[in-house]
């Protein structure tokens, strides 16, 4: 029981952030709560201060509307939070979407899907383009295009508000991460996570390896849903240098050799 | 040898003309289809909603609007709702804004989708005093048809639930030539004073409400300044406000003069 436990001493907390940020949500529609009101576009906290989610903001910038301060303020609490701290932390501690496709990684790892894959369809890089799309597209139409397609946001207005079909473009993104692209979603397409990926890249925690202690299993490798951001295992010591990396902490309860830690940024040696 | 590096370059030329044409492929479809999906001519905002366009700019779709509302009168707008997904809007048929006095569903709107400074009380310096009655949700129409009132029934539901009554719809009395002896009490809706409520909608008593809410600007037309009511001292400032140089008046020959100088019109 207790390896179990060590097994999953990140999963277990990440999954009560995310649920219990949704509870929160949820509560303040249904109860009333005043501890967080809102969704993950924008929140009001403890009815004092708001978070916005930086990314929405910028689209709804380029597209060119001057904002309240409010929503700013909060966009840029949210960027210092991400860019300075938990890197892109946001997709795998927060986003409820993480979830679903965590649960697409489980189906498909248990029914073996991988071994159906000839070549990949698409490439890791394609989400930064559909990130710079968005925003051209988003100056072109005068409002903010990721929100009015984006899956991540049907899922938690879904959550908190009611689902209606926004529960099929979750369960796309479902059926594609399982039958199409392993971590297809999050990995090759969401422009959020792109957005969080470049912010991400100073962040003060990282996931540190040290090369001595691997063996080389290959245990990280079969978790990780970025598993380029893995190129130096077995080769250097240091910080996971690639900000793809979402600080799952995966890999580090896998990891039978004690090779790898959460940590503050290290240099690669 | 010259060869084989002539063709990678061939080849990276070529990844780089179909990256450009992917990436306008895909901007075209997203463009097109959010282009789609946010004309929605038939929504009803919450008080103090900018302009439509504005408004479906600046709202982030968080929702707080919706939450704070204690009616349930405020929705959030699902894929299939057909009104630009994720952002608030009401149906007076169901359920119609109660115009509550402090506002409740306005100031916390992080993004200034909601505008506060649309609903400040005239006259009033301080700014923090609030006044519902100048929300602009819409305008109640009424259909002639299917209104009662207009067959001649006695019905004043509408009139009755309306928050501004004798301002925003008042009770027209005319004689009805078909008894000889009875009056039509028929409802006119004022679009000066209407807020757009729902109030009235949601009281009709027809099948399907002979009195609706419809966006402003769906329901009104414009007249344009060209036009003026020459025995309104007040309505002919609106002149001032014509760009057109056309119809700028000039010093050289006034209007109403131009028959007496009949000199200019005359060749020999």
């Amino acid at each position: 029981m207790s390896s179990l436990l060590r097994r999953n001493r990140f999963l277990v907390p990440r999954r009560i952030v995310q649920v219990s940020l949704l509870v929160f949500f949820v509560g303040a529609n249904l109860y009333g709560w005043k501890v967080l009101q809102g969704n993950y576009s924008a929140a009001y906290v403890f009815e004092s201060f708001y978070l916005a989610d930086p990314y929405a903001v910028l689209q709804m910038l380029v597209a060119g509307f001057i904002l309240n301060l409010d929503v700013i303020v909060g966009a840029v609490i949210v960027l210092l939070i991400y860019g300075l701290l938990f890197g892109r932390g946001f997709c795998s501690w927060v986003c409820p979407m993480n979830i679903v496709s965590d649960l697409a990684h489980y189906v498909r790892r248990k029914t073996q899907m991988n071994r159906l894959d000839e070549k990949m369809p698409i490439k890791r890089d394609m989400r930064y383009w559909i990130l710079v799309l968005s925003l051209v597209v988003s100056v072109f139409s005068g409002v903010a295009a990721f929100e009015f397609v984006s899956p991540v946001s049907m899922l938690h207005r879904g959550i908190v508000f009611g689902f209606g079909f926004g529960l099929a473009a979750v369960f796309m993104v479902f059926l594609f991460d399982v039958f199409v692209v392993r971590n297809g979603w999050c990995g090759y397409i969401c422009p959020l996570g792109a957005f969080y990926s470049f912010i991400g890249k100073y962040g003060l925690i990282k996931v540190n390896h040290t090369k001595n202690d691997c063996t080389l299993c290959g245990n990280c490798f079969a978790v990780c849903p970025e598993r380029q951001v893995l190129s130096i295992i077995d080769k250097q010591s240091g910080s996971i240098p690639n900000s793809e990396c979402t600080n799952c902490g995966r890999c580090i309860e896998v990891c039978d050799d004690d090779a790898l830690h959460f940590g503050k940024y290290r240099k690669l040696k | 040898m010259s060869e084989n590096q002539n063709t990678t370059r061939r080849d990276a030329l070529r990844k780089m003309i179909r990256s450009t044409g992917l990436f306008a492929l895909g901007g075209l479809g997203w463009g097109a289809y959010v282009d789609k999906a946010k004309a929605s001519e038939l929504v009803l905002r919450p008080p103090g909603a900018l302009a439509e366009q504005d408004f479906l700019n600046s709202c982030i779709k968080c929702g707080i609007c919706v939450e704070a509302c204690p009616y349930d009168t405020l929705i959030v707008a699902k894929p299939e709702s057909h009104v630009p997904i994720g952002t608030p809007h009401f149906k007076p048929r169901a359920v119609p804004c109660y115009m509550c006095p402090d506002i409740p569903c306005v100031p916390p709107c992080p993004s200034g989708a909601l505008d506060i400074d649309k609903l400040k009380k005239d006259g009033d310096e301080t700014g923090d005093k609030l006044d519902i009655n100048k929300s602009q949700m819409g305008l109640a129409v009424v259909d002639h048809e299917s209104c009662i009132a207009f067959w001649g029934i006695q019905c004043d539901s509408c009139y009755r639930a309306c928050p501004l009554m004798d301002e925003a719809i008042s009770l027209k009395y005319e004689r009805n030539e078909r008894t000889g002896k009875h009056a039509f009490l028929k409802p006119v809706v004022n679009s000066k004073a209407c807020t757009g409520c729902g109030l009235c909608e949601h009281a009709c008593i027809t099948e399907k409400a002979a009195i609706r809410i419809l966006p402003r600007d769906l329901a009104m037309g414009k007249v344009g300044d060209h036009y003026i009511k020459g025995w309104d001292e007040e309505d002919e400032q609106r002149l001032q406000n014509i760009k057109d140089a056309k119809y700028q008046s000039t010093d050289e020959v006034p209007a109403e003069d131009y028959l007496n100088n009949w000199e200019d019109l005359i060749d020999e």
